[in-house]
């Protein structure tokens, strides 16, 4: 695995090595233009100078920012059980200390990874996917962003999308001068002037095809490391078919995500949120199809299993992985699928554990109807009886000390059951249980028990 | 002369560095073997500790069933008090096998597959046995990353010289533990 971050290091190096040239390049030639050819290195030093600060800036706040764009809660693990569990899975397969997880209040099904320098990394999941995704597809997603967090993923496109950023800085910082300050140029009708007005023409040329360069760069990167990501997934989770219907079943689902704030972090989601996203050259994803084409084509879980499945469903010659990677290791064996149900049978269940869940973490409280419906609370209502938005009754908003006005249960038949109070606890009836009213341990309320 | 014996001294400086390099990353692997090794053992404790609530969620449905968890609970203490490789793998074996036959006697309640504490500690179980799996297949796969770098070459001088040794999978002896139980009458 060592040999994968190593060779990926390499690789990234030798883009970045490019970016930079370019960066340079357009630096000293604007520099040249403008305040003549010998000026040229302070310019490229200029252009890198401004590179050094926004990667700084963007290296210190920038997972803070990812998460806070996306509105991202912090989950615990009494929150979300099962992805807990999941996550610390991957974690413990990848031999990484376990990263913090964070909720984001989507119905779109995704997910993303960041990681700062030191500290731990975070992964952040939408409702929708937890809504959707089985056991076995919701460990194919976290596998999935645990592999970008050990490919170091995180840092190496927050650097080139900073170069991105100072490539289009510089270029537009270039043109604009050159478009307002051009008057004061040296030479005049001296031989140096044609060969000013040949740098001045490159600059131009530069300034504008530069950033187009860094753009198509950085987004072959990003395609990239996508698929070392889905190779490194089929690894940890040993069960690469898990990835490929999590993937299926998110790109089935085409409710778009919010649009602008998401495109600097595009690349960092497991598909592209964007909903009507460039394909080709300009996408920070691999097609899905081919995605899932190639995990499904996978005869084991290994480097080697994924390699011949790229080649097989790519066709081209040029390789997925490096060399070494391939080397190190050979065939490795797929596990069984867990026969967890799924939440195909239940989904309007699911979906209302899942905004339960959110309305949990948001302080609602939750009063019970007769009629069924369950009445959320906002923690900040002033006000101590509400009414129920189906059937009209009047409740009381119970407050820790027991009030007078009780709630009821009723019963759906004679056999053991149970039910939640007010205040989150659980209740249970024996089919014994003859009498009225009962007590509820956790807070006093006082319950009615109605037959069936 | 003086060139000569600089070119002799810049090979031996290159030399050692490229030999520094090669030991840390050995010593780096190693120490990744024995941390992967006990994430094993956190994670089979974490087992041991999940049992007795399990065991008294149960109880409170299937009391009747006294023999299944007896069997649990005394598989649970041969593997607290296991030690040894072997006799621990053993007796983890024994404590899968009657995990496995308490879930199957789980099935016939359905009240108690219901109850939301016994699903959240079966979930817990579910996750703990997971953990286990990629526990042991981040050992086997840190052990099969180390051993085939002390033995490629040219890296097998510098393993040699300070005797890194090859480290052994974690292999169980059977996975009959796995398989269902049969239920005679």
């Amino acid at each position: 695995m060592w040999e994968a971050i190593r060779a990926n290091q390499r690789r990234s190096r030798l883009l970045i090595g490019l970016m930079g040239g370019l960066l340079v390049g357009v630096g000293a030639l604007a520099a040249a233009a403008l305040a003549g050819p010998d000026m040229a290195w302070a310019g490229g030093l200029l252009a890198l100078g401004v590179w050094g600060i926004l990667l700084t800036l963007a290296l210190q706040r920038g997972d803070q920012l990812a998460l806070t764009a996306a509105s991202a809660r912090p989950l615990r693990k009494e929150d979300a059980p099962q992805l807990w569990n999941i996550t610390e899975e991957m974690a413990i397969a990848a031999g990484l200390p376990m990263p913090r997880l964070y909720l984001i209040d989507d119905d779109a099904p995704n997910a993303f990874a960041t990681a700062s320098r030191k500290g731990p990394a975070a992964v952040a999941v939408t409702a929708g996917l937890l809504r959707r995704l089985t056991r076995d597809e919701l460990q194919g997603v976290i596998a999935h962003e645990v592999g970008h967090i050990r490919n170091k993923d995180v840092h190496f496109m927050t650097m080139a999308l900073v170069m991105v950023g100072s490539i289009a800085l510089v270029s537009d910082m270039a043109l604009r001068i050159l478009w307002f300050g051009g008057g004061r140029r040296r030479g005049g009708g001296r031989s140096g002037g044609q060969a000013q007005l040949l740098l001045l023409a490159l600059t131009v040329l530069a300034a504008i095809l530069a950033p187009l360069f860094a753009r198509l760069l950085y987004f072959a990167c990003s395609r990239q490391r996508e698929y070392l990501a889905d190779a490194s997934a089929a690894r940890f989770s040993r069960y690469p078919a898990g990835l490929a219907s999590a993937l299926e079943k998110i790109s089935k689902s085409d409710t778009g995500s919010r649009g602008r704030e998401m495109r600097a972090m595009a690349p960092l989601y497991i598909v592209n949120p964007l909903a009507r996203s460039a394909v080709g050259l300009f996408s920070s994803h691999p097609p899905t199809r081919k995605r899932v084409e190639i995990l499904r084509a996978m005869s084991g879980a290994g480097w080697v299993d994924y390699e011949k499945a790229y080649a097989q469903v790519v066709g081209d010659r040029t390789p997925c992985l490096d060399k070494k990677t391939l080397a190190s290791e050979g065939s490795i064996a797929t596990r069984q699928g867990q026969a967890i149900p799924g939440p195909e049978a239940d989904a309007t269940e699911r979906a209302r554990e899942v905004s339960d869940l959110l309305d949990r973490m948001a302080h609602f409280l939750l009063v019970p109807c007769l009629c069924g419906v369950r009445i959320k609370v906002p923690e900040a209502f002033k006000g101590d009886q509400v009414k129920c938005p189906r059937c009209g009754r009047d409740h009381a908003i119970p407050t820790a000390s027991p009030s007078g006005i009780p709630i009821s249960y009723r019963r759906t038949g004679n056999s053991w059951e149970s039910f939640r109070c007010s205040c989150d606890r659980v209740l249970q009836i024996s089919p014994a249980f003859a009498a009225k009213r009962m007590r509820c341990k956790g807070c006093g309320q006082s319950i009615e028990i109605q037959p069936a | 002369m003086v060139l000569f014996l600089g070119i002799v001294l810049a090979l031996m400086v290159g030399v050692a560095l490229w030999a520094m390099g090669i030991y840390n990353g050995l010593v780096t692997l190693r120490n990744q073997v024995k941390n992967a090794w006990s994430q094993i053992d956190v994670q089979l404790k974490r087992r041991h500790d999940l049992i007795p609530n399990l065991v008294e969620t149960v109880k409170g449905y299937a009391g009747h069933e006294r023999e299944t968890l007896e069997k649990v609970i005394s598989a649970r203490a041969r593997a607290v008090s296991a030690q040894g490789v072997q006799e621990q793998s053993q007796a983890e074996q024994g404590l899968s096998g009657a995990l496995g036959r308490l879930m199957l006697v789980v099935e016939q309640y359905p009240d108690l597959k219901a109850n939301q504490n016994f699903l959240s500690l079966q979930e817990e179980l579910t996750s703990t046995e997971n953990r286990i799996g990629f526990a042991r297949q981040h050992y086997n796969d840190s052990v099969m990353t180390y051993n085939t770098k002390i033995q490629k070459f040219p890296d097998n001088f510098v393993a040699g010289s300070f005797s890194f040794t090859a480290e052994s999978f974690f292999e169980l002896q059977d996975e009959a533990a796995r398989e269902a139980p049969k239920v005679s009458f």
